[in-house]
C-alpha cells in the first residue's frame, strides 16, 4: 500500500508517507472497511483455505444440504452444508483461494502486457500504433465465451486456461488507456528536455513516462479485478470455466442451482461472497482515484468526511 | 463527416474480416461435429460420409474460400442442428435480444441520467449517499446470482412471475430487471461524476446568478455537457447486452442470440456460430458509428 515516491530513500520519509496513506484511508470509512475486508479475505485465502482443506472436501452424506444457522453444530457448519454434506463455510474459504488467484493473475498479466503494448503504441511509429489498435479491436469484438470454449477443448482442464482467457480479453482496456495517457504525456516539456539531453526511447518510456501512468493503471486494475472476478464466475457458472474438482465461488453458485427450491443457501452464500468482494474492490478503487489525483487529494487530507 | 463515416466503415469491415477468419479457423479446433451429431456407436464409414456430405473433409483453405464466397452473396450456410439457413435461426434470436437490449437500455439510460443528476446536484446529501451506495452494490452484483435469487423469491416463493420462457408481458419482467441492475449502477456513477465536473464550471455559476431555476440548470445547461462520457458508457453497456446476455438468456430460457450462440458452440454448429458472431458484430459496429454521430450533435466542437 505504501507508494513512496522513488526519491524517498530514507526510512523516516517512508514511514511518513505510509502514515499519510493510512490517515487518508481512515478518513474514508467505506474504503477503510473495504480494505480491512480485503485484507481478511487475502488472509483467509492464504492461510484458512489450506488449514480447512481436509474439512472442506470430507463428505458426510448424513448431513446433506444441512440448513444454516444451526448453532448446535460446529462453527464450520453455521452456514449449512452442501449436497454432499460438506460444510459451506469451509468450501467458501477453500474457493476463495482459486477465485482470488485467478483474478489476480489475469489482472497482472493483462496489466503488464497491456501497459507495455500501450506504451509502444503511444510512443513509436504510426504503423505499429495502428497495428496494435486493430488487434485490440478484434480482441474486443471476439466473444470471450467462444475463446473460453476453444481453450477448454484444446488444452487439458486447468486453472491456467481460464487465466489465459480472462487475461487476453482484458488486455485492450489497459492498452487503450496507456496509449491515450502516453499520447498526452509525450507532448510535455520534460519529455522534450529528456530527448534533447539524449535519453534513449527505452529510457524515456520506462523512466519518464511509465511512473506517471502507473497511478491510473493501478486504479483501473483495482476496478478490473472486480470485473474479472465476475467474468470468471459467469464462465464457471456456464460450465466453461473452472472444472470440478477445482472450485471457485461462481462454480459453487452453479452447483447449488439444482437445489435452489429446497436449499437456497447452497447458491446464496458464495454469491454473497462475490458481491462483498467486488463491492469492497469498487469502494477501494473509488478511494484510490481520489487519493492518486493531486487535484482531489485535499478532500482526504483535510478532515472532510464527505467522500467524492 | 462523410469522409469520417467512410473511414469508420472501412476499418470496421477490416476488423470484421479478421474476426471472421479467426473464428472460422479457431472454431474448427473445438472438435468434430460428426462424433457429436451421429450416435455413439456410429461406424467410421458413417462418420466419414457425414463429413463428406457437409464438406468437412475438404482442405481447410478450400472450405474457407467456399464459405467466404458464399458470405459475400449473403449466404451464411445451413445450420447442422436445425437444417435451415443459419441466418434464419440467428435473425429469429437476434430479434429477441435486440428488443431486450433496447427496452433495458432505454430504462437504464433515462433513470440513471435523472437520478444521477439529482444526486450530483446535492453532493454529500442524504439522497446522494443512498444513491451512491446502492449504485455501487448494483455495479458489484453478479447477474447470474441475482437472477437465481430473483427466481427463488418472486417465482418460487411469492409466485408472482413465471420462472422462464416467453409469451406474456410478465415473462419480460425478470430478465429485464436482472439485466437492468449492473449497467444502471455503472452508468449512474458516470452520470454523477460527469455532472459534478460540469456543475463546477463557470457558466453554471453564471446561470445560477441570473436566477435560472435549479431543474433548468441541471437538465438543460448541465446535462448536455455532462452527456459525452455517459454516452460512451451507455454504448459499451448496450454492446455488452447485445454480445452477452448469455447468462440471463440461459437462466430464463429466453430464445435470444446469446443463448443460440453458446448452444451452437457446444453443438459444433459452425455456420450458426459464425452467423451470430457476424450479425452481433455488425450491430455493434453500427451502434458505435451512431454514437460518434451523437457526439458530434451534442458537442458542435467535435469535428470529424
Amino acid at each position: 500500500m505504501a507508494k513512496s515516491p522513488p526519491t524517498a530513500k530514507d526510512n523516516n520519509t517512508r514511514r511518513f508517507v505510509f502514515n499519510a496513506w493510512l490517515l487518508m484511508l481512515a478518513r474514508d470509512r467505506f474504503a477503510l472497511f473495504a480494505a480491512i475486508f480485503l485484507l481478511v479475505l487475502v488472509g483467509v485465502a492464504l492461510v484458512g483455505s489450506f488449514a480447512l482443506e481436509d474439512v472442506a472436501t470430507k463428505q458426510n452424506l448424513r448431513g446433506r444440504n444441512a440448513p444454516p444457522f444451526d448453532f448446535n453444530k460446529d462453527w464450520i457448519f453455521w452456514l449449512g452444508g452442501d449436497a454432499l454434506g460438506r460444510p459451506l463455510l469451509a468450501r467458501i474459504f477453500l474457493a476463495s483461494r482459486n477465485t482470488l488467484m485467478i483474478a489476480a493473475s489475469a489482472v497482472s498479466f493483462s496489466l503488464i502486457i497491456g501497459c507495455f503494448l500501450g506504451l509502444i503504441a503511444g510512443y513509436t511509429s504510426k504503423f505499429f500504433s495502428h497495428l496494435i489498435l486493430r488487434v485490440a479491436d478484434v480482441i474486443m469484438s471476439f466473444p470471450s465465451l467462444l475463446l473460453a470454449v476453444i481453450i477448454l477443448y484444446m488444452l487439458p482442464p486447468s486453472v491456467i486456461n481460464i487465466v489465459v482467457v480472462l487475461a487476453i480479453t482484458r488486455i485492450p482496456i489497459y492498452l487503450r488507456t496507456a496509449r491515450a495517457e502516453v499520447l498526452e504525456i509525450r507532448e510535455r516539456m520534460f519529455i522534450q528536455a529528456a530527448t534533447v539531453m539524449g535519453a534513449s526511447n527505452k529510457r524515456i518510456i520506462f523512466r519518464h513516462i511509465l511512473p506517471i501512468i502507473i497511478p491510473t493503471m493501478v486504479t483501473i486494475a483495482t476496478l478490473d479485478f472486480a470485473f474479472v472476478m465476475l467474468a470468471e464466475s459467469s464462465l464457471s457458472f456456464l460450465g466453461i470455466g473452472i472444472q470440478p474438482p477445482e472450485i471457485t465461488w461462481g462454480l459453487m453458485v452453479a452447483q447449488g442451482r439444482p437445489y435452489l427450491t429446497t436449499a437456497w443457501w447452497l447458491s446464496f452464500w458464495p454469491g454473497l461472497a462475490i458481491i462483498l468482494t467486488t463491492l469492497s474492490l469498487n469502494l477501494l478503487s473509488n478511494w484510490l482515484r481520489v487519493v492518486l489525483d493531486p487535484q482531489q487529494r485535499w478532500r482526504m487530507e483535510i478532515g472532510d468526511q464527505k467522500n467524492g | 463527416m462523410t469522409n469520417f463515416l467512410i473511414k469508420r466503415a472501412v476499418t470496421s469491415a477490416l476488423s470484421l474480416f479478421i474476426l471472421v477468419v479467426l473464428v472460422f479457423f479457431l472454431i474448427r479446433l473445438t472438435g468434430d461435429p460428426a462424433s457429436l451429431f451421429l450416435p455413439l456407436d456410429a461406424s467410421e464409414e458413417a462418420k466419414e460420409k457425414f463429413r463428406d456430405l457437409n464438406g468437412l473433409n475438404d482442405p481447410i483453405l478450400h472450405q474457407f474460400f467456399q464459405y467466404f464466397s458464399d458470405l459475400i452473396r449473403l449466404d451464411f450456410g445451413i445450420s447442422l442442428r436445425r437444417a435451415e439457413p443459419a441466418i434464419d435461426s440467428v435473425l429469429r434470436g437476434f430479434k429477441w435480444t435486440l428488443q431486450l437490449a433496447a427496452i433495458t437500455m432505454s430504462l437504464v439510460a433515462s433513470l440513471a441520467i435523472i437520478i444521477g443528476s439529482i444526486a450530483a446536484f446535492r453532493v454529500g446529501g442524504f439522497f446522494d449517499r443512498i444513491v451512491t451506495f446502492f449504485s455501487l452494490i448494483g455495479a458489484s452484483a453478479p447477474d447470474f446470482w441475482i437472477a437465481i435469487v430473483a427466481i427463488v423469491v418472486f417465482s418460487v416463493g411469492l409466485g408472482w412471475l413465471p420462472t422462464s420462457g416467453t409469451g406474456t408481458v410478465f415473462h419480460w419482467v425478470l430478465p429485464i430487471s436482472v439485466l437492468f441492475i449492473r449497467p444502471f449502477g455503472l452508468i449512474l456513477q458516470v452520470v454523477r461524476g460527469s455532472m459534478l465536473n460540469v456543475l463546477s464550471a463557470g457558466y453554471i455559476k453564471t446561470a445560477r446568478a441570473k436566477g435560472v431555476k435549479d431543474t433548468a440548470i441541471v437538465f438543460v445547461h448541465g446535462l448536455r455537457n455532462a452527456m459525452l462520457p455517459v454516452i460512451t458508457v451507455i454504448g459499451d453497456q448496450a454492446a455488452g447486452i447485445l454480445n452477452g446476455a448469455v447468462i440471463v438468456e440461459t437462466i430464463f430460457g429466453f430464445p435470444g442470440v446469446g443463448k443460440l450462440m453458446i448452444d451452437s458452440i457446444l453443438q459444433r454448429d459452425f455456420a450458426v456460430v459464425l452467423a451470430s458472431i457476424i450479425i452481433t458484430a455488425v450491430a455493434i459496429f453500427v451502434m458505435n458509428i451512431l454514437i460518434d454521430i451523437i457526439y458530434a450533435i451534442l458537442d458542435p466542437r467535435i469535428r470529424y
